[in-house]
């Protein structure tokens, strides 16, 4: 497990293929927005925790993509499934390095959104646990239908097509928490609601990924 | 016990059955050619043997167990149509990691045995893209002998390598036969499977049509089986 997510690591950070794209846009979609709306503070309160979780999750996207697409390059995949690594352990591995990855972005990006849109959280600590809770379920959908579409000739269309639907009730229960964070007020619902869907989905994924992956 | 059982294999693509009724047995220490034409159903069998896909009905047993538990894969080695090698990573990384996977113990160390043995340990430290084709398919038959599997499954082993990996390979599985491990080949290069195989099998439209011991008669004339036992 841990020598997938290293290896996966390893990879990204010597081509940083998807950390170049995913960064850049999560940039870009900050700065856009904030110079097209020049929102005032009320109407951030409203929707700048709506807007930095879609950015998350279409940043996401970019290295997901990515995750089991890496290993159709020479055949790779076929090695690490004949190998005598589980599945789960190749499932796990490989969302470990995707969750590294995204918090990475996330971290890079809050700074930016905190400069542009001149908004702090009074506490930091509620934030990164709801980032943290938040970025593992949005990870765990995203690597496991990113086995699922690997094979597929349109799998960069698919894998949002097929994701942001499951993604819903994550987002919805992520920015209702950040907004409440940002407010300074308590975490709410959300996070139990959080927590119950990474547990629930990881156990689902490392249950079903070898059927996935091998048929 | 023998070193490969295959009992009534069956596996569909939709309707179409790519194997069918598949029965073989191969003793171990023996060099199994498993030959046909194009479409007959090697590689998705070999690929069933490996674990990588599963049979629609009937079974596998590696030694004695399923091609899908641990144990199992930690014996079985194999070279397939791709390099499985990682580009950006460099040969060392990439046969150390490979030994990781397998649980070798000195994983580093195992990787520059090898990388000496395919004649690649001056280039140890560049990226695996930045060789020539030659020189991945070496680091690629590297890879697949580093844990020194005792069921070696190679699918067209031969095809495209260029003449100092044939040689290389050659060389690896011929070390391999003299320890009695167990090789199953499948190619439709008639000669060179021919000189190293102890037993052949014939593959055609998903059907063995004949196994046995591979004979002088194959050797002398490589046309021979597919006229005896095949539709031509």
């Amino acid at each position: 497990m841990w020598t997938i997510a290293a290896k996966d690591l390893h990879s990204e950070l010597r081509t940083k293929e998807a950390w170049n794209a995913s960064i850049a846009f999560s940039v870009v979609i900050l700065l856009l927005f904030a110079f097209a709306f020049d929102p005032s503070s009320d109407q951030i309160r409203e929707f700048g925790s709506g807007l930095l979780w879609m950015t998350y999750a279409f940043a996401g996207a970019l290295v997901l993509n990515r995750s089991f697409a890496r290993e159709l390059q020479n055949d790779c995949l076929d090695a690490l499934i004949a190998s005598p690594i589980s599945s789960a352990a190749l499932f796990v591995g490989k969302a470990l390095a995707n969750f590294a990855m995204l918090f990475a972005v996330e971290l890079f990006s809050l700074p930016v959104f905190g400069l542009f849109y001149n908004t702090w959280p009074p506490h930091f600590a509620p934030l990164f646990l709801v980032m943290v809770l938040g970025t593992w379920a949005l990870t765990i959908i995203g690597t496991l239908f990113s086995a699922l579409t690997v094979n597929l000739r349109l799998r960069e269309l698919m894998l949002p097509t097929l994701v942001y639907p499951m993604m819903i009730p994550v987002l919805i229960a992520a920015m209702t928490i950040t907004t409440n964070v940002l407010a300074g007020n308590a975490m709410g619902f959300g996070v139990r609601f959080l927590v119950a869907f990474d547990i629930i989905f990881t156990t689902l994924a490392v249950v079903f990924v070898d059927t996935v992956l091998v048929g | 016990m023998n070193a490969l059982e295959i009992s009534d294999v069956w596996k569909y693509y939709g309707d179409f059955p790519a194997l069918r009724e598949v029965a073989l047995n191969i003793e171990p220490g023996s060099t199994m050619a498993l030959l046909g034409r194009n479409g007959a159903g090697k590689t998705t069998l070999l690929r069933i043997i490996a674990g990588l896909s599963r049979p629609s009905r009937g079974s596998i047993k590696i030694q004695g167990a399923d091609a899908r538990e641990q144990s199992t894969r930690q014996r079985i080695g194999v070279l397939g149509h791709g390099i499985a090698l990682y580009d950006e990573l460099s040969a060392i990384e990439n046969l150390t990691l490979f030994g990781k996977l397998y649980g070798l113990p000195d994983p580093r160390n195992r990787a520059d045995e090898m990388l000496e043995r395919v004649g690649l340990s001056r280039v140890r430290d560049g990226l695996a893209r930045e060789f020539s084709r030659g020189m991945r398919q070496r680091l690629a038959v590297g890879r697949a002998f580093l844990h020194d599997p005792e069921v070696l499954l190679l699918d067209e082993p031969f095809t495209a390598l260029d003449d100092r990996a044939i040689a290389v390979l050659q060389s690896m599985i011929q070390s391999m036969r003299d320890r009695g491990r167990t090789i199953i080949m499948s190619t439709h290069q008639l000669r060179e499977a021919l000189d190293l195989a102890s037993h052949v099998a014939l593959l055609q439209r998903g059907q063995i049509v004949h196994t046995g011991e591979r004979t002088q008669q194959m050797l002398d004339d490589t046309g021979w089986l597919y006229r005896t036992y095949g539709d031509n």
